[in-house]
């Protein structure tokens, strides 16, 4: 199949004006960091951005305090009408500036930009807009007749979707009562920066939002901080279980948004080239640094050849590179480190004796890339078919029974996603009854939408984002 | 003709069904709560004194049963649990002295709580066929799809009964936890331990699946650790953590940690773990925290 040429078509850059150097958002102002600080820099081209502060202990105990007398003296008062009308303007400001959020949001992250234009910025707006309209209905929501907020809550986000993430978690914070301190991923802040002048942009009053840049320590103090009564975490299985420790014994809430290893069940009657698309939508969209990514794919045995030639033939046009560029379908990997454990799962997945194919895509010479690249040949004990790779590498296995299907799908700790692709409607259902995951997509993948409740079972977490079921772990005793 | 000698009964454990004596050979004694501070225990019985291998083995049938029960209709888990208070209810003179001599109360008071405890059953075998419509809905999602939330069961839940309140409490714990379709392993009461004997012996005659709740009768601070940390329990109720010497339960929730466990913490604040005042109607949070949600997106198109 030939590839068709396209002349570049970049957006342009001008939208954005990055300072130099940030410093944290504090009570409505920008304050200087008392730890060291650290460049941020874009992954496409490893160009620094800026100097961003690292937030030590003392940092968030100012946050936090700002935090707290927000709540007390402001926040807790106001009525849930006028709390909403505060989101709805953050959710227009968000429209407002979405070219600009968008276009800054692929330079800090590398994801393209027809993803952060169309996906990452009208959600996060989309996310604002829903939860405005809960905070004067939370009487209604199911969650108790006079459902209270926790009062001052700490949140930790990831990389891959960095102001999703963050309305994700500031939204139902804000509709729910709550006043928030916020740190963003150390490699991609500059958006909850953006986010901060939003906040004064709107006459959020000081202290309601508050943002702490810093790496893992900066996490760790705002997760150890006496005065937080709820953490509410997206990131890794790993760190989750640590948060999951720190607070133990503690009457602290949480929530945690964890890792996953996504099954993405074809059987032999599904449409074939929806299927394709969606298992590249699965897999490759923000170049599978999704924790509900579909990276293992489950092909009934009788057809997984033609699965795989096709899905081959696609990958095949598939454009990588630059994340400014409208035609890219595949963008930087975000940090090095990244790209190294990416790199180093594959070279394991070769190891064990699974076979691997990429689409041989030419890459650009500075900046982190990874072409999009299919195992085969994976048996259920392999690494990649066990651990979470979060980068564009798709695991093919194949089943021969429905049951055995389900059997392969549910053997992992994880329990996030899963997806199912056939014509027939009981299948359908009755696949979805047996799955153990939080979502499951039927014949489409990777949807996502603020009414929707996201979250995982076992080892992907606990509590959802999202919905009627999102607020309750923003109220008391209500989960 | 003197008076009839009485036949006693022999206090076991509940297993998969069965009622095994626990595999450690252990037993020990349970006495009546004193009538005065320095009167004589007066001894009651010699229950077993379940240990970790008990635990684990419970924990093997717990797994079994569950994908059946949760399996199950709802509309059939519902009789299931009501047939619970039906046998309760025919045993009601055998729980109100048990509970009366461990808890040492008046006979009244001891009726009345028997009379709550299957009241509460009751009232639980009523939500099994309500908690979806309740804890589940559709959700307007702004595109082709047709988008709903459903809860589920989480699987196995380990639970630490009240040591308290030894048949009221510990129904309260039990059923919350199964009404929804989850099996459970509950380590009872341990100074009062026979009315939880008791109501295995209701399971068991109640048309209750064999393993859907397991019952080990000894001491929490022992047994709980191996519970916490168990790879194949997805759920842990602390409640019954409080008043038990030697047991932390934040050194539970961090156990429990290591496998994301979802959490019934004890009532009280801070570190301090209190026994809930069980007669007030509970809250449906003991169900909601034991259930995840599960939200399935099917297109819609011609």
């Amino acid at each position: 199949m030939p590839t068709f040429e396209y002349a570049p078509a970049p957006e342009s850059r001008a939208v954005v004006d990055i300072a130099s150097s940030y410093g944290l958002f504090i009570n409505g102002e920008w304050v200087d960091g008392h730890g060291t600080t650290f460049k941020t820099v874009n992954p496409a081209s490893e160009e620094v951005l800026a100097d961003i502060h690292e937030g030590d202990a003392s940092d968030v105990d100012l946050a936090v305090k700002a935090a707290r007398t927000a709540y007390s003296r402001v926040w807790s008062r106001m009525s849930g009408a006028d709390r909403g009308k505060y989101l709805f303007r953050i959710a227009r400001l968000l429209q407002e500036r979405a070219r600009e959020f968008a276009v800054l949001e692929s330079l800090d992250n590398g994801k393209p930009i027809k993803e952060t234009r169309d996906v990452d910025i009208p959600l996060a707006a989309a996310h604002f807009f829903y939860h405005a309209g809960w905070a004067d209905k939370l009487g209604h929501a199911g969650l108790g007749p006079d459902p209270q907020p926790y009062g001052v809550v700490g949140q930790v986000i990831p990389w891959n979707f960095p102001l999703l993430m963050l309305s994700w978690k500031i939204a139902p914070a804000l509709a729910t009562g709550n006043t928030v301190v916020l740190k963003p991923a150390e490699t991609t802040p500059l958006t909850a920066l953006l986010f901060a002048e939003v906040c004064q942009q709107a006459d959020l009053p000081p202290g309601v939002v508050n943002i702490v840049t810093g790496a893992r320590e900066t996490g760790q103090a705002i997760v150890d901080h006496p005065d937080i009564d709820k953490i509410a975490f997206t990131g890794s299985t790993g760190v989750g279980k640590m948060i999951a420790r720190s607070i133990a014994g503690t009457r602290k809430g949480v929530t945690l948004e964890l890792g996953g290893k996504g099954a993405n069940i074809v059987f032999d009657d599904a449409p074939i080239d929806q299927t394709v698309e969606g298992i590249v939508r699965g897999i490759f969209f923000n170049q599978g640094h999704v924790c509900c990514a579909g990276s293992r794919l489950l092909v009934q045995e009788s057809i997984a050849e033609e699965v795989t030639r096709r899905l081959q033939r696609r990958l095949a046009t598939l454009r990588v590179g630059d994340p400014l560029d409208k035609n890219t379908d595949v963008g930087a990997i975000n940090s090095r480190a990244q790209l190294d454990k990416i790199t180093q799962l594959s070279e394991a997945g070769e190891a064990e004796g699974a076979q691997r194919w990429d689409n041989g895509c030419p890459l650009p010479d500075k900046g982190f890339w990874f072409r999009p690249t299919v195992f085969s040949g994976v048996t259920q004990t392999h690494r990649i078919a066990q651990e979470e790779i979060f980068g564009p590498v798709l695991s093919v296995l194949t089943f021969r029974t429905p049951q055995e299907a389900v059997a392969k799908a549910n053997n992992t700790p994880y329990g996030l996603s899963a997806g199912i692709w056939t014509d027939k409607g009981s299948r359908i259902l009755w696949t979805a009854d047996q799955l153990k995951a939080g979502v499951v997509w039927a014949n489409t993948f990777n949807q996502f939408d603020p009414t929707s409740p996201f979250g995982g079972y076992k080892e992907s977490g606990y509590g959802r984002e999202g919905g009627r079921h999102g607020l309750a772990g923003y109220l008391k005793g209500s989960n | 003709m003197g008076a009839r000698l009485d036949v006693r009964k022999t206090y076991k454990l509940y297993i998969g069904g069965t009622f095994p004596r626990s595999e450690s050979g252990r037993s020990y004694e349970v006495f009546a709560a004193p009538a005065r501070a320095g009167a004589t225990p007066r001894f009651l019985a010699n229950a077993a004194q379940g240990s970790r291998k008990d635990a684990r083995d419970a924990v093997v049938a717990a797994r079994a049963a569950q994908p059946g029960w949760a399996g199950a209709t709802a509309y059939n888990r519902g009789q299931v649990l009501y047939r619970v208070a039906e046998v309760m209810e025919g045993r009601r003179a055998q729980f109100a002295e048990e509970v009366r001599v461990g808890e040492g109360i008046s006979p009244s008071r001891a009726d009345s709580l028997v009379s709550q405890a299957i009241d509460r059953w009751v009232w639980y075998a009523g939500w099994t066929d309500k908690i979806a419509q309740v804890a589940g809905n559709p959700n307007p999602v702004a595109g082709p799809f047709f988008n709903l939330s459903v809860p589920e069961p989480c699987g196995v839940v380990a639970i630490l009964a009240p040591q308290e309140s030894s048949l009221l409490g510990l129904v309260s714990v039990i059923a919350p936890a199964i009404a929804t379709g989850n099996t459970a392993v509950v380590v009872s009461s341990k100074d009062r331990p026979l009315p939880a004997v008791t109501l295995s012996e209701c399971l068991a005659t109640s048309d209750v699946p064999g393993g859907v709740v397991n019952i080990i009768t000894g001491d929490a601070a022992e047994i709980a650790p191996w519970l916490a940390s168990h790879r194949d329990v997805n759920g842990l109720d602390l409640t019954g953590s409080a008043g038990v010497e030697g047991l932390a339960w934040g050194e539970l929730e961090a156990s429990a940690a290591e496998t994301l466990k979802l959490i019934v913490r004890p009532g009280g604040a801070g570190a301090r773990a209190e026994e809930p005042d069980w007669a007030i109607e509970p809250a449906i949070s003991r169900m909601t925290t034991f259930l995840e949600t599960k939200t399935v997106w099917h297109p819609k198109g011609r």
